[in-house]
């Protein structure tokens, strides 16, 4: 199989940030209760078309829910859903123009593959030549022409995966939903897989909204993000954004490693604000947020790779601490210190292990300084 | 796994076997002897066989009890059908205990007592019996049976199979006919087989509920044995055996084999 990962459209694609854009889905003040359990609340939301949008989140949050009032399988107990010019909200699924790839695949058993991805099509009773065009198109697109005479269970997992993708695109969807479309499959496969979903996204010109709890996934294939937790949207952003610039500690700590310094903004300088956070330390400058002022709580945060780990004092560094390697994670490619600040907090620092193991610089308890430039951390509430 | 053959295990198998098996084997045995007498053996025949096919009020009674039992095994699955898709899918309602409790209750009912209860409807509405009541009757008991087995594979079918039919353009109740049957047809057709042959051997129910002009085979089967067991009998039954081993036979084979098929795809699929 040939991967050709997607290309970044040369002009930027930001209809979001266009006034003028009106979006594909747009929930308005969503919230959907089961019994006296609140799902979803209170969700405002626009979707754009031909964006990869995704949702994310730990378990239970509300993206499968989300997902299934965009299907039409549940229906929202406030609020309106609209797609287009249309009001969905009570639209039933088998009158919506939106298709879903199930998690769990629900092929036909008792078909083929190709009845499989034709099934949609003999419903909307298109010609028989167009049928077996389609269908074979769809086949082509997912690579699997040669199975299609096959059963579900005579296919591999990724097969049946691909099957199911290719069923529910045939349609043409305006709106093509996957809910966790690549969890059983295992890692290789599904970074393959998740350029081959970007691709086919982008040649076919629709819209996807994929749920997912791997946030490396989303922020592979998403061009924004949507971070839930217990049923409301916390921050929605691409993922550069998401990841540089996340808008609490929460979306911070879900999206990759953070470390968290909690403190008091002192003083403003030309060049930014300064952080105290311990006695006896040198403060923390930092030259973003300049918005935020002096003599207020603080939390600082930044993420372990922004962090240099050297024997010698840094002092060209903007920021530099001292400390103790508390304990070594080795991952192969990359190094995780966990360094053990004056105060007790522990203090991680990725490098990247250019360098064999049996070279490697560093070892348990030794005394090194950490450092890094003033723009590389953010301040959040 | 060392001793699956031990002396103990040897004999308490042919024991067993001997106990289930020999009262039939001696059944079938008798059936081709050329006496009239059902204890001594005096020589191979088939005269009782061909008898059999020359007696009118058996071939009677045969035709009431197959069309009686493919008139109500039909109707029993397509109603044991339905009262499973409520039981599983229709979720909490209220009554919900009440109503399954009351599908299963028949299973346990002392046949008497149903049979019996059947009866004092048919008078009370003044419906004359025969043909129709021992149908309806058998509908009544077998429908239960036809609901255990369809709801047991219910309750492991992935409702997501449907979500998928509607999301992809059908109505639930085509999502119904071209997902959920197919796939639910061997269990349909165990249902089916199952009110078959429970309408086949019911003798109490049938003997409650059927009128003058409608005798089923275990009713004429009984009546005949009271006067006197007839090596006739013996051949009905051997037919009967028949029958009925060549359906387990042939059953047995088309889910053994399609279940070897299956191991066979799955291994293809993983190379
Ligand atoms: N039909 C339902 N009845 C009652 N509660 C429900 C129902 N469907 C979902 N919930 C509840 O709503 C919450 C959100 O469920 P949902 O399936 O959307 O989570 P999720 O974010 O998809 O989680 P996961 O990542 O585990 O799939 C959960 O607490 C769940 O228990
Ligand atoms: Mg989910």
């Amino acid at each position: 199989m040939n991967i050709s990962p997607a290309k970044k459209p040369s002009t930027k694609f930001l209809p979001w940030e266009d006034p003028k854009q009106e979006p594909l889905v747009r929930f308005g003040n969503v919230t959907k209760r089961f019994g006296s359990f609140t799902a979803i609340d209170n969700v405002s939301l626009d979707i754009y078309e031909k964006e990869f949008f995704a949702l994310l989140g730990p378990s239970g949050c509300g993206k499968t829910t989300m997902m299934r009032m965009l299907a039409g399988f549940e229906t929202p107990s406030e609020g309106t859903i609209s797609l287009g010019d249309d009001d969905i909200g009570s639209v039933p699924p088998y009158k919506r123009p939106v298709n879903m790839m199930f998690q769990s695949y629900a092929l036909f058993p008792h078909m083929s593959v190709e009845a499989n991805v034709a099934f949609g099509l003999k419903q909307d009773k298109w010609p028989k030549n167009l049928i077996k065009e389609r269908v074979e198109e769809m086949l082509s697109l997912v690579q699997l022409e040669q199975f299609a005479k096959r059963k579900p269970h005579q296919l591999s997992g990724g097969q049946r995966q691909r099957v199911a993708l290719a069923r529910s695109l045939a349609k043409k969807p305006k709106l093509l939903l996957l809910d966790e479309p690549l969890g059983a499959l295992d890692k290789k496969l599904r970074e393959q897989t998740q350029f081959e979903l970007m691709d086919i996204q982008e040649k076919l010109g629709m819209t996807f909204v994929i749920v997912t709890h791997d946030q490396e996934e989303a922020m592979t294939v998403a061009s924004r993000i949507a971070v839930m937790d217990h049923g409301k949207i916390i921050q929605v952003a691409t993922p550069e954004v998401i990841y540089e610039y996340p808008n609490c500690r929460y979306v911070a700590d879900f999206i990759g490693d953070v470390n968290v310094i909690e403190g008091r903004l002192n003083s403003r300088t030309d060049s930014g604000i300064k952080l105290s956070w311990a006695e006896g330390q040198n403060d923390i400058s930092i030259s973003n947020n300049t918005e935020r002022s002096a003599d207020e709580n603080a939390c600082f945060a930044i993420r372990p790779e922004k962090v240099h780990v050297t024997h010698e004092e840094p002092l060209d560094a903007d920021n530099r601490i001292q400390g103790e390697i508390h304990d070594i994670a080795y991952t192969g490619n990359l190094s995780t210190y966990y360094v053990k600040l004056s105060n007790g907090i522990i203090f991680k620092a990725q490098e990247s292990n250019r360098r064999r193991l049996a070279n490697r610089e560093f070892t348990w308890e030794d005394k090194v300084w950490l450092s890094w430039r003033n723009t590389a951390g953010i301040l959040l509430d | 796994m060392n001793g699956r053959f031990t002396w103990f295990n040897t004999t308490s198998l042919t024991v067993g076997f001997v106990f289930l098996y020999l009262p039939i084997l001696l059944l079938v045995l008798f059936s081709f002897n050329e006496s009239r007498l059902v204890t001594v053996w005096a020589g191979f025949s088939t005269k009782w066989y061909v008898e059999l096919f020359k007696d009118k009020a058996f071939l009677d009674a045969a035709l009431v009890t197959f069309r009686v039992a493919l008139l109500s095994a039909t109707v029993a699955t397509i109603l044991g059908t339905l009262a499973a898709v409520v039981m599983v899918r229709a979720g909490r309602f209220k009554g919900r205990t009440l109503f399954s409790g009351m599908i299963y209750a028949p299973l346990v009912m002392p046949e008497v007592i149903t049979g019996l209860s059947l009866l004092l409807l048919f008078v009370a509405m003044g419906v004359s019996r025969g043909f129709w009541t021992i149908t309806l009757a058998h509908i009544t008991f077998s429908m239960c049976y036809a609901a255990v087995v369809v709801s047991s594979r219910l309750v492991t079918f992935d409702t997501s199979l449907e979500e998928a039919a509607t999301d992809l353009g059908c109505t639930p109740f085509q999502a119904f006919l071209k997902v959920t049957l197919p796939i639910m047809a061997p269990a349909i057709i165990s249902a089916w087989l199952l009110s078959f042959t429970l309408s086949l051997d019911d003798l109490v129910i049938a003997s409650f509920t059927s009128g003058p002009g409608a005798t089923t085979l275990p009713m004429k089967i009984y009546s005949q044995v009271r006067l006197g067991v007839t090596p006739k009998i013996n051949a009905l039954s051997t037919i009967l055996i028949g029958i009925v081993t060549i359906g387990v036979l042939v059953a047995s084979y088309l889910t053994r084999r399609s279940e070897a098929r299956r191991k066979v795809d799955e291994l293809l699929a993983e190379s």
